[in-house]
């Protein structure tokens, strides 16, 4: 039918979208990363999402409610982050230089994940530890829920986050990811 | 983010194929893809001061119109059209009815610029407010008595 909106127009519309500085939140599907499809999503101050579930459908309502409601997918916005990223899983990045957007945050969070980005490629912390460097001392459960709500993992690296007894815990992402990423890392054999 | 304004994905989603047939049928497909996305651009622009969620359909319609609208006028300025305009996509109409009908409500308003300026039957500009043919025949005579008592 010659009144469907072509691939080229879309996309011009959506580039033209992110040139103008229109957009709260620009995403992005990264479809085959070696941890599987990711969704990202960044805004004027960096990047705000990064999903292990991918279906945009699930993000957009909450990131309209958090960022504004000016949320598109345009894949340029997204460039900077998908190569840091695409780095990282081959190997040759170790520290990410976009900026994490956690603005929207309860301090709390903010000071917890400000903790957390002093971690290390390749080494390990606990909750426990995490708590108490971050002035909390005995709030290794509350460190645990952080971890679990950290809005861009990866960048972000609560994966280097254990149990103090050694065991890996848990993941947003599923264990599975968890121990790739510290495989990756070097930091698990 | 005000009640009920879905994120713009959705909004773009749901309304660009409406959009892009809508101006096809006025400006032909290849103009129409220009003003496919500055409909678009435009939308993207006031999003964040609109402060419902009703209506989205006629809203994005009356955008696209007015892009119509300064498309004609641009055009022509630069061809210098006759005095009597025989091009089909001109609608000189729709130029005295847009400063006419500022003053209505956005339903009726909609309504009759779609009715006398575009010539659009009222099944479509009912599909068009998101509403029924009967709707779009009772909001545009209301806008038209409105405008009568008005101008009177």
């Amino acid at each position: 039918m010659t009144d469907t909106v072509s691939a080229a127009l879309d996309e011009r519309f959506r580039a033209a979208a992110a040139a103008e500085g229109l957009l709260d939140v620009a995403y992005d599907v990264l479809p085959d990363t070696p941890i599987g499809s990711l969704l990202v999503g960044v805004t004027d101050h960096g990047v705000c999402r990064i999903s292990f579930d991918a279906e945009p459908e699930r993000h957009l309502e909450e990131l309209a409610r958090l960022h504004g409601s000016r949320v598109l997918r345009s894949s340029k916005p997204v460039d900077r982050v998908r190569l840091e990223l695409d780095e990282y899983f081959t190997g040759t990045r170790q520290r990410f230089e976009v900026e994490p957007d956690v603005r929207f945050l309860p301090a709390f969070n903010q000071r917890i994940l400000a903790e957390l980005a002093r971690v290390e490629y390749g080494t390990t912390t606990t909750y426990g530890a995490l708590a108490e460097q971050s002035g909390n001392r005995g709030a290794a459960r509350a460190v645990g829920t952080v971890m679990n709500r950290n809005p861009v993992p990866i960048v972000l690296g609560c994966h280097r986050v254990i149990g103090a007894n050694g065991n890996l815990t848990g993941y947003a992402g599923g264990l599975e990811r968890k121990v790739q990423l510290l495989q990756l890392e070097g930091a698990l054999l | 983010m005000a009640a009920g304004i879905p994120p713009f994905e959705a909004f773009y989603e749901e309304h660009r194929t409406e959009v892009l047939r809508f101006l096809s049928r006025r400006l032909g497909r290849n103009r129409a893809e220009d003003a496919f996305q500055d409909t678009f651009l435009r939308a993207l622009r006031a999003y964040p001061r609109l402060e419902h969620g009703d209506h989205l359909r006629a809203w994005v319609l009356t955008i696209a119109s007015r892009i119509v609208l300064d498309d004609v006028r641009k055009r022509k300025t630069e061809v210098e059209l006759p005095e009597v305009p025989t091009e089909e996509n001109w609608h000189p109409a729709f130029e005295e009815l847009a400063p006419l009908t500022e003053g209505l409500p956005p339903k009726e308003r909609a309504a009759v610029v779609l009715r006398y300026g575009y010539d659009l039957g009222y099944d479509e500009i009912g599909t068009a407010l998101g509403s029924t043919e009967a709707a779009a025949r009772q909001a545009a005579s209301a806008g038209v008595r409105r405008l009568r008592k008005e101008n009177a």
